[in-house]
């Protein structure tokens, strides 16, 4: 494994967060290539302990959360803080809440 | 595979060929209201759709819809996207379906969208049979089922507490495909639908079921249909499906953009709980061992799609209500002491303002401050502790009137304005107020309060429809 690391957000295609329904968030992280996904899955970083330390939510919380193949994606999908649209929303399409997965730094360039 | 009362049966001029072994469908949007380019559409009927479907509802720009009867877009937005789509079924004699009216599908958006449709046509000098389909669900109804264990949170929802059914201004359920096939049997040469809440695949599936096709196929197709070419490169608004036996094929009708294998693939991620699981009316569609190919540098082939029939078969049910009325002040803040001390001063401020309105019960009432350049948008989420140069401060007060709201509010900023703080030597105000009024009413509130599932019976019996022939 090499020393350096990378913030995901100079590596992945796409970084998003939306709802998914008034009562879910749903995080989206989808890598350019096969191998960027690949080599991002084996550095073993993302995992749903680090998502539940992200985003405040237990571990057995967390609705869904998986590497699909095929589409080079990784899904992330929470309760939502509070329903949507109502008294002290902060985000009402959630659009804004996926930075502190833009922050996660993976080992990078990958030296095999 | 087209049954010879089918597809034929929904006009006779002009008909596209229906061919036994492909159904060709034409979405021009992801949202009806939003607009969509006409020459991209043009282009569209020229390749001879059977059916034009779009959706218009969405929970997602929030509960004031269900709770207070707003729509998504402008009656005039509505009315100028859906001339266009009467003017096509006029020339073509193809049925035209419009789901989830409004955006929150109630009655009353169903009833404004065949009131448009009615006026169009009488202006236009066009006729044709029209059917409404209605989703509000009678709350005695759903309290009954939830007395007999048939209704469910979906997801993080508590579960459903018959006092929300009450407080809701209305509840509606999504429907499947088989309301649209309903009235399509009944009412041979209905030529156009407009319904209320439905999954947004509906109309799609309900045209590719009805035509003898494959359902996981139908519904897969509808369910990247219903976006427009939201799954295109870049994303766009008109879109044709071409489905067939064991595969469908989907391609912008602009022609600068792109289907391809990755952006169909991942479309099914967009807003979804699972990016392959996904749950509707009836059933849940897997598409984990779909295949994508890349058939021209602009199409893409998908098939593998595979759909699980739920047994029973539930709705989901879809409820807001008003939660008292809310105001608001927006402030600047720039001096650095000030700032460096904000957290501490906010707490102050606001056991002050309780303490000054000590007549009110507390509990009636919230204080809730948006502080943008420290943690307005992520809250206790954010990982940046050091707040910028200045704040936005934003302060929200939601009250059960809307005058105790504004002076709630209006007391909270002044004791702000003027809060004394260990360093202070800016003593003539501590905010920078942009706007008057300083304190601005916002109206009522509303929250989701139901989003549940019920099992039901029979699919269609709680949406019933209206038939009617529309005249000049």
């Amino acid at each position: 494994m090499s020393a350096a690391t990378t913030p995901l957000r100079e590596i992945a295609k796409v970084i998003r967060s939306k709802n998914a329904g008034p009562f879910e968030i749903t995080l989206d992280i989808v890598f350019k290539t096969k191998e960027d996904f690949e080599a991002v899955r084996q550095s073993g970083v993302i995992t749903k302990e680090l998502v539940s330390q992200l985003y405040n939510v237990p571990t057995q919380n967390i609705i869904t959360f998986g590497f699909f193949d095929l589409i080079n994606a990784v899904k992330i999908t929470l309760p939502r803080a509070r329903a949507q649209g109502g008294v002290g929303e902060t985000d009402m399409h959630a659009a804004q809440q996926h930075v502190p997965l833009q922050e996660i730094r993976v080992p990078w360039p990958v030296v095999s | 595979m087209i049954r010879s009362d089918g597809l034929a049966a929904c006009g006779q001029v002009n008909m596209a060929t229906a061919s036994n072994d492909e159904i060709r469908i034409l979405t021009p949007s992801g949202m009806l209201g939003y607009g969509f380019p006409v020459d991209h559409f043009r282009r569209g009927l020229a390749l001879k759709p059977h059916a034009i479907t779009i959706d218009s509802g969405s929970t997602d720009s929030g509960p004031q819809k269900l709770g207070k009867g707003e729509m998504t877009c402008s009656r005039e937005a509505y009315v100028k996207d859906i001339e266009v789509l009467l003017q096509a079924q006029h020339e073509t004699r193809i049925p035209v379906l419009i789901s989830s009216a409004g955006g929150d599908g109630t009655n009353l958006h169903v009833d404004v969208f065949r009131d448009i449709i009615a006026e169009i046509a009488k202006r236009r000098g066009w006729q044709f049979k029209l059917a409404s389909i209605y989703a509000n669900i009678d709350k005695a109804h759903i309290a009954r089922e939830l007395r007999a264990g048939r209704v469910e949170p979906l997801g993080p929802v508590p579960p459903l507490d018959p006092r929300e059914i009450d407080a809701a201004t209305v509840v509606v359920a999504q429907m499947g495909a088989e309301p649209f096939l309903k009235a399509l049997d009944e009412s041979e040469g209905v030529d156009v639908i407009v319904s209320g809440r439905a999954y947004d695949p509906s109309p799609t599936a309900a045209m590719a079921i009805r035509a003898g096709f494959d359902p996981a196929l139908a519904w897969h197709m509808g369910k990247i249909m219903e976006c427009g070419a939201l799954c295109a490169e870049p994303v766009g608004r008109n879109v044709m499906g071409y489905l067939r036996q064991d595969h469908f094929e989907i391609e912008p009708l602009n022609p600068e953009e792109r289907c391809t294998t990755a952006s169909v693939a991942a479309h099914t991620l967009y807003e979804k709980t699972h990016p392959f699981l996904l749950p509707g009316p009836g059933g849940t569609l897997d598409l984990s061992q779909c295949k994508y190919e890349q058939v021209t540098d602009r199409r893409v082939r998908v098939s593998g799609s595979r759909f699980i029939p739920s047994n029973p078969y539930t709705v989901k049910l879809e409820g807001a209500k008003t939660s008292g009325y809310r105001s608001i002040f927006i402030a600047g803040a720039r001096d650095p002491i000030f700032i460096a001390q904000i957290d501490g001063l906010l707490e102050k401020v606001f056991a002050a303002t309780r303490a000054y309105f000590s007549d009110v019960p507390p509990e009636t009432y919230r204080i809730i401050p948006h502080l943008y350049g420290k943690n307005g948008v992520m809250g206790d989420l954010e990982p940046v502790t050091t707040p910028a140069h200045e704040l936005c401060i934003i302060v929200e007060v939601a009250a059960a009137t809307q005058s105790l709201a504004t002076a709630i509010c209006g007391k909270a900023r002044t004791t702000l304005m003027h809060a004394p703080y260990p360093g202070r030597i800016a003593t003539a105000g501590n905010l920078a107020s942009p706007f008057t009024p300083l304190e601005i009413p916002l109206g009522e509130a509303c929250e989701f309060n139901v989003y549940h599932l019920m099992k039901v019976d029979s699919p269609t019996a709680l949406f019933p429809i209206r038939y009617e022939e529309i005249r000049a």
